[in-house]
């Protein structure tokens, strides 16, 4: 993956930049040196990295509005980091920028249980928000998978989804305000704890990009009740065609089911070995999660359990007790870190239409051969929201790269059908150069045009997103 | 009236145009002030795609409401944000359409679960004010492949392009309801009433109270027959402090006035956002106005004597106020939505440059009064 070339009238200039930073700032909030910036140096796409100039940790909105306002008066770039789980690297530094972490915005700032909202600033984590109101039955819904660890301020740059989200929606669904500054330093109020815009709605647009607007400091968030409780059910399936239409008379029969989740033969053979969940053998499974009252559970798994049935399923394994629900998500919980021990691996996450879904399978199963690289599928089937894992080994010369470009044929497959590059991760530097097969030249200047009305500089995040030949006019303009 | 019959067609005009547009669909709920050549998309007809099992519709922006509401209700589906008819609020004439809807993000009592017209909006085709046709989004329920325009465009109200083609997320009919029903509240008590309820696990899927004539408090259950039952009654003794609720089975008109806030007689007629708690308060600061609280109290509409400024009347609050009613000169001199705060106004201003360079979509229609082209 190419960069821009960094700037070495900046990199020159380093001392006259970490100074001017450090005299505005309290200590401890600029770090410089190699040895602590090492952290910084790459996200969770860790193929990648590459030391900044400097790292500015801020405690306070006004701390980063004081850090962007200077490095927009140096012209230095600057790039906004949560915790750094981005898979799509989307905090990956470059060498003349300063990278702007706001972990340590991480308080509670408001919880407000009559209007359903908590106030949070955004280096919290995404579950500890959920922490901060389960004592008095509330939960926040969007729940990626690196829930533990992520930051809400990432969650709202890449507008992040998870496991949960074909009942409750993703981030943005579930956001209602933000404070924003901007690279200018100027700070912003978009929403607050009422519904939808006045005119408008920049909260959607603030949502999903990828810190290239602003920097978000806190977080308004929709808090719901949790519900009274939840009861999955596996399936096994002889073919993935079967499964997918058992997927889509789920949908159609007015069951909405919380989650339902899909394996493939490679995955489920992974996980089995890893964590002896007891998986059936079979070529597709799936996981489907419905909530309520236990009555309500029962309404709704009989009528899920029917549908099933027609579709002649080699294994259907409901769960009586919490014990036995444990270990029908155990397999799943477990799919990454089982993909793992089989090497290296670089996750996707291109949407397709549910419809497509035995074809899309079937065809990477051919591109797998072809490549000559495994790859296993997890995902979240109710919205289509693929998670093809490809196996690799990244010591071996060039198969990185034979990785990346079997990765980039799968996505391109997934726009082919009707769906796109990206469903929760985002496209940081990973699939900003496949942007051209989704969006055309036209549709892409208009969403650059947007980054203009925000950051006429181009010093936020300047080198994500967009194919480096497309923003390179605006980003030379702006030197 | 320009009419295109395609998007090409739409495309051509729009490059063509020599002046300021006025863009409509069918005309039925253009609250803003705008000036300009009338353009209409509702020759821009038809269901590109239609997947029940996927729950996506993709559909061509001039297509009747009612067209698709009936496409939609023969599989079982719907709309699940219940869009409002303003017809009868503004007495209009016309046939609302899909990009109207979803240009003005119009949601009804459900969005309060299940989310406002922009959080079902997949994808949007469009022409900007420069002619070209644009895309964005698709119609897969998650994608974050570069900047979310389509909640952008939904809500903009036909100011920064002209809607040719929407992709939406629809949903199962629920197959019952059930509705709590309540008389005599005071709003205050009522929105207590609808907090409790709204923060149960219970699913509520409608919250309202109407202060109008004898005040009525409205709470709405819906899914299978059995659940929805079950849910009616434990939320009928969670609320028994505010007295004996009643459970109607089928309450369909009635969640169609809070829907259409049938109840709301003369005078202007403002459209309040805001924290559902304050609701109660914000409408008492306007004396003697009739009074539809939904969302929880975090929608409040008000019926006020022709002229009042509202916004004045309301102070600063967290939220805003958008004036859906009134006289033209009412409307000229306190603008139809609500200021936003100067550095976010720039924002948005420029914005709308870069979409219509040469400010001929709705100009002004969005903009302050003093930015507003004489």
């Amino acid at each position: 993956m190419e960069m821009p070339e960094p700037r070495a009238d900046i990199i020159a200039q380093k001392a006259r930049i970490v100074a001017r930073l450090t005299d505005a700032l309290p200590e401890g909030t600029i770090i410089s040196d190699a040895a602590e910036t090492r952290a910084y140096e790459c996200d969770a796409l860790s193929a990648y990295r590459c030391a900044p100039l400097a790292v500015a940790l801020p405690r306070t909105t006004e701390e980063v509005a004081t850090v962007l306002r200077l490095c927009h008066e140096m012209r230095v770039p600057v790039v906004p980091r949560g915790a750094g789980t981005s898979l799509a690297g989307g905090s990956l530094p470059t060498a003349d920028c300063v990278v702007l972490g706001v972990a340590r915005l991480n308080e509670v700032l408001e919880t407000d249980f009559a209007n359903r909202f908590i106030r949070v600033g955004a280096g919290r984590t995404n579950l500890s928000v959920t922490g901060a109101v389960e004592a008095d039955g509330f939960f926040y819904a969007p729940d990626p998978s690196s829930q533990l660890a992520c930051a809400i301020a990432g969650n709202i740059a890449m507008n992040s989804g998870g496991a949960h989200c074909l009942k409750y929606g993703v981030t943005t669904n579930n956001l209602l305000g933000v404070t924003l500054v901007t690279m200018d330093g100027t700070i912003h109020k978009i929403g607050g704890a009422h519904l939808d815009a006045g005119g408008l709605d920049l909260l959607a647009l603030i949502c999903g990009s990828e810190g290239q607007l602003g920097v978000v400091t806190e977080a308004t968030l929709r808090i719901l009740p949790k519900p009274e409780g939840a009861r999955p059910v596996l399936i096994g399936y002889a073919s993935s065609e079967v499964a997918g239409a058992c997927v889509s008379d789920i949908i159609k029969a007015g069951v909405l089911p919380v989650a339902i989740e899909f394996m493939d033969r490679p995955c489920i053979a992974a996980t089995e070995a890893f964590s002896g969940a007891g998986y059936p053998d079979c070529e597709a499974l799936l996981i489907v999660e419905v909530e309520g009252s236990p009555a309500e559970i029962d309404e709704q798994l009989a009528i899920i359990l029917d549908i099933a049935r027609r579709h002649d399923p080699v294994e259907l394994r409901e769960s009586a007790s919490e014990e036995e629900a444990a270990r029908i998500w155990l397999g799943r919980k477990s799919a990454f870190g089982a993909m793992g021990q089989m090497g290296d691996y670089m996750c996707l996450d291109g949407t397709i239409p549910v419809s497509e879904l035995p074809f899309v399978l079937r065809r990477i199963g051919e591109l797998s051969g072809e490549f000559g690289l495994k790859v296993g599928n997890v995902f979240h089937a109710g919205d289509g929201n693929m998670h093809p894992l490809i196996i690799y080994d990244a010591n071996t010369p060039g198969e990185q790269e034979k990785c990346e470009a079997l990765g980039a044929e799968i996505l391109k497959l997934c726009v082919e059908v009707g769906g796109c590059l990206t469903g929760e991760h985002g496209v940081g530097i990973e699939k900003r150069d496949l942007m051209g097969y989704q969006y055309s030249p036209e549709d892409l200047d208009i969403q650059m045009a947007v980054k203009d009305a925000f950051d006429p500089g181009w010093l936020l995040n300047p080198a994500k997103v967009f194919p480096l030949a497309s923003s390179a006019a605006r980003r030379m303009a702006a030197e | 009236m320009m009419r295109p019959g395609t998007e090409h067609e739409l495309a051509q005009m729009v490059a063509g145009a020599a002046g300021p547009l006025r863009i409509i669909g069918g005309g039925t709920r253009s609250y803003g002030v705008a000036l300009g050549e009338v353009l209409s998309t509702a020759g821009l007809g038809g269901v590109t795609l239609y997947e029940p099992g996927a729950l996506t519709l993709v559909v061509q922006a001039g297509t009747p409401l009612a067209e698709v509401e009936a496409l939609l209700a023969r599989e079982g589906q719907c709309l699940p944000f219940e869009p409002m008819d303003h017809r009868g609020l503004l007495g209009t004439q016309g046939t609302p359409t899909i990009g109207g809807v979803v240009a003005a993000n119009v949601s009804g009592p459900r969005r309060i679960a299940a989310g406002a017209c922009r959080d079902f909006l997949l994808g949007v085709r469009f022409v900007d004010g420069m002619g070209r046709v644009l895309k964005n989004g698709g119609r897969v329920m998650k994608n974050v492949t570069g900047y979310d325009l389509v909640r952008l465009m939904a809500g903009s109200h036909g100011t920064l392009g002209v809607l040719s083609e929407v992709s939406l997320k629809v949903l199962p009919v629920a197959r019952a309801s059930a509705t709590l029903a309540l008389e005599g509240l005071a709003p205050g008590r009522a929105v207590e009433a609808l907090a409790r309820a709204l923060g149960s696990p219970f699913e509520v899927s409608g919250a309202a109270h109407v202060a109008a004539g004898q005040a009525r408090t409205l709470i709405r259950l819906e899914g299978f027959a059995a659940s929805a039952r079950y849910r009616a009654e434990r939320l009928c003794r969670l609320l028994a402090e505010f007295g004996d609720w009643q459970v109607l089975p089928e309450a369909g008109d009635l969640w169609r006035g809070v829907r259409d806030v049938s109840v709301l007689g003369d005078g202007d007629v403002w459209r309040v956002s805001a924290r559902p708690s304050d609701g109660p308060a914000l409408a008492a600061l306007v004396p003697g106005a009739v009074a539809v609280f939904d969302w929880g109290g975090g929608l409040i509409w008000l019926a006020v004597p022709e002229g009042t400024d509202l916004r004045a009347a309301l102070g600063a609050f967290d939220g805003h106020a958008t004036l859906i009613r009134g006289a033209p000169d009412t409307k000229a001199r306190l603008g139809v939505f609500a200021p936003q705060a100067g550095p976010l106004a720039a924002i948005a201003a420029g914005l709308r440059a870069r979409f219509d360079p040469r400010g001929i979509l709705n100009p002004g229609l969005m903009s302050p009064p003093e930015e507003r082209p004489a």
